[in-house]
């Protein structure tokens, strides 16, 4: 296989059998991962062809899945393990946070943590309550941890075969509402740097920064504005921790404007951080304060009112048309 | 089921147990289960059916030695907190014994997942004891190479390590290899969902680690009852392994029982919770009072239970050291002493940039950029004293 049209899910189940292929230090550990696959198959068929001893059925326990991990990675081994869905990563926070994020730094550089943590996130996928969360921004504000987020195939095969030698912990949050979605990778291809953002779509009027199950939504965001005789340009972050800012900056130097898409609440979200950073950076660039589209501060709703919640065309759109209308 | 017939179904009580029950004062409400003793408080050697200790008289001094400077590095470590060479410090007065007899049972291959307290343990491995106060005089968070002797940094967050023991150690079962895993923890961190699904992942994966949890009676103010109501070694058996409760200040029960249990883990039959029921003769740390929360009289029956007292007796009885074995470490003692003051009041002031230091290990842009950002604004007040100008910002 060198380049093939792969759904998301497949691209990372790909990955992880290259993975663990390549080194055999390498490990999944996680609840359902074995013979089921996992709850969305992203490792299906891994534990019939590695054995037990390589891909782990875990006991319902996040906290022991993460702890356990950070010994295993003590032991020389990396770690790679499944959080099943976002709102169950809570129990597992503290070892995370506590632990993981910062055993490089308090033993001075003397012991590493290459764990990876895959955390399917974000709705619409018409899932009951703590199925359907972006808890990236509570990731984002620890040291020691980097997250990211893919929103194609490629980037979900290369990312995790990054993220899997990175030997820093790194948060993988997978769009499980683009699992489905078909886009091609090169398998032979030469990855670029796993933290930097990429230009998705060239435009010169406005700039979308997004990442994850968002990039898509401003695609076509800018599909319908081009119609309207509006160029917007979209980044796809790809990393949360660190964030690219030079790119978006780049970017924002053109445009003189931003609009930045996620599913997490807007509040103290990573929309709030790159405002106050491009405003730092790009001041007397901006035509329009820097605009935020996401998740407001409630609970995640019921299913049946999620497509309200969730950032959808029209709102991203009414947001580039406020960022014009300065 | 009651908790008193639970324990009087546990039949493990030796004459020389019996003896020992006997003069503990105050007893606690329910009567208490039966420990593995060795060696009574008076100093008089007990046979236990299931755990035996044959130890040559300079090993047997090698203990009490063990003991007597781990008491007196952690007592200058106690007078240096007082006299503000440290910000903090966790004492481990009366619980000598479960941590020389525990670590002593250790080979070098096997790995130790301490708290913040296994000041004994950590001299049982090897590391200079003055690399244990960096913490705590705050110029790092952990100041020594895990990998060097096999014990990992202290862990602060309660019951944390029981987690990563079990993970370390069923890495060390997936690697064929045949050392072992110990973690500590209190009866405080018995509470700890960590340690329950510690011993849940460690049951689950058969894997070679021994559970030892110094029971010390006081969780910072909480006495036990607050955590349990049934004795804590007997929690393993709900997990599917074997729990034992050993007197804490007996070392050579303590030694016996962990190498008993060490050697299971060994020979891939798993987990073992080693309950060593001692005291905190102390406070939690130094930033405690315990004439708040518990009376003299439980202290003071605890010190006729001591753990170096006992030892010592037994050694001169059986006249296994004599006054030229006591004088001379008394002075060793003396000599450790000075040597922490010494290193410890030398230690230098780390260098502000060493904030940012291995964050990351792959590095990460924004920490690259903070810690510039911080490198000039600190040149910044350089160049202004550089400027002659004298004020205070040049400081």
């Amino acid at each position: 296989m060198s380049v093939q049209k792969l759904p998301l899910a497949k691209a990372i189940n790909e990955s992880l059998r290259k993975a663990l292929e390549t080194d055999p230090k390498v490990l999944i550990m996680g609840e359902d991962v074995g013979k089921l696959g996992g709850v969305f198959r992203v490792t299906d068929g891994l534990q019939k062809d590695f054995g037990e001893g390589r891909v782990i059925d875990t006991p319902l326990a996040e906290s022991g899945i993460v702890g356990t991990a950070i010994g295993l990675a003590l032991r020389g081994y990396r770690p790679v393990v499944e959080i099943q869905f976002d709102g169950f990563v809570f129990p597992a926070y503290d070892q995370i946070v506590t632990q993981l994020a910062k055993m490089h730094a308090r033993a001075l550089g003397k012991i590493k943590m290459p764990v990876v943590i895959r955390i399917p996130y974000g709705g619409g996928i018409g899932a009951v309550e703590h199925h359907s969360e972006s808890p990236e921004a509570l990731f984002a504000h620890v040291a020691g941890l980097k997250i990211v987020s893919p929103s194609t195939s490629s980037d979900a095969y290369w990312m995790m075969q990054q993220a899997i030698q990175s030997d820093d912990p790194v948060i993988f949050f997978e769009p499980k509402r683009r699992y489905w979605d078909k886009s091609e990778v090169n398998t032979e291809a030469i990855p670029g740097p796993l933290h930097r953002a990429r230009v998705a779509r060239e435009g010169t009027d406005l700039t979308l920064a997004a990442y994850g199950p968002m990039v898509k939504v401003c695609l076509e965001a800018a599909t319908a504005a081009e119609e309207e005789g509006r160029s917007l340009e979209v980044l796809d972050l790809r990393s949360m921790s660190p964030i690219d800012f030079d790119t978006i900056q780049t970017s924002v130097e053109k445009t003189r404007r931003l609009v930045v898409v996620h599913e997490a609440p807007v509040f103290y979200g990573s929309g709030a951080e790159i405002a106050a950073r491009v405003t730092e950076r790009c001041f007397y660039h901006l035509e329009a304060p820097v605009l935020r589209v996401g998740g407001y501060h409630a609970p995640y709703p019921p299913a049946r009112l999620e497509d309200e919640y969730l950032p959808g065309l029209d709102r991203v759109l009414d947001a580039v048309d406020r960022s014009l209308a300065y | 089921m009651t908790v008193e017939s639970t324990a009087a179904r546990k039949p493990r009580r030796t004459s020389g147990t019996k003896r020992a029950s006997a003069k503990r004062t105050p007893q606690p409400k329910t009567s208490e289960p039966p420990l593995v003793q060795l060696l009574t408080p008076e100093g008089e050697r007990v046979e236990h059916p299931d755990y035996a200790v044959d130890l040559t008289p300079e090993e047997l001094r090698g203990l009490y030695r063990d003991m007597v400077l781990t008491r007196r590095f952690d007592a200058e470590a106690t007078a240096l907190q007082r006299q503000g060479e440290l910000g903090l410090w966790a004492s481990l007065l009366g619980q000598e014994a479960a941590q020389i007899g525990s670590g002593r049972a250790l080979r070098d291959d096997d790995y130790v997942f301490p708290t913040y307290r296994e000041h004994g343990v950590a001299w049982c491995r090897g590391v200079d004891p003055t690399n244990l106060l960096g913490m705590f005089r705050g110029v790092n968070h952990g100041g020594w190479d895990p990998a060097t002797n096999n014990f990992h940094l202290y862990t602060i967050v309660i019951g944390s390590q029981t987690l990563h023991a079990t993970g370390y150690a069923m890495g060390v079962a997936k690697d064929g290899a045949d050392s072992a895993v110990i973690a500590y923890f209190g009866d405080g961190a018995s509470s700890q969902g960590d340690v329950a699904e510690s011993f849940t992942f460690s049951a689950v994966y058969n894997a070679p680690v021994v559970f030892f949890c110094q029971n010390n009676q006081w969780a910072i103010s909480e006495p036990t009852e607050k955590q349990t109501r049934v004795p804590l070694y007997q929690r393993a058996q709900g997990f599917g392994f074997p729990g034992v409760r050993v007197d804490g200040n007996d070392v050579l029960a303590c030694l016996a029982v962990t190498r008993s249990a060490l050697e299971r883990a060994r020979r891939g039959e798993g987990p073992t919770l080693v309950e060593a029921f001692t005291y905190r003769m102390g406070a939690h740390t130094t930033s405690d009072d315990p004439t708040k929360y518990r009376a003299d009289e439980e202290t003071e029956s605890w010190q006729a239970k001591d753990p170096i007292l006992r030892l010592r007796r037994y050694l001169e009885r059986q006249g296994l050291a004599d006054e030229a074995f006591f004088a001379a470490l008394e002075e060793e003692s003396e000599t450790l002493g000075k040597r922490v003051r010494d290193v410890v009041r030398a230690m230098p002031q780390p260098d502000s940039l060493a904030i940012f230091d291995h964050v990351y290990a792959d590095g990460h842009a924004l920490v690259d950029e903070e810690r510039a950002q911080f490198t000039a604004y600190q040149a910044s007040f350089e160049d202004a004293a550089g400027e002659g100008n004298g004020s205070e910002g040049g400081n």
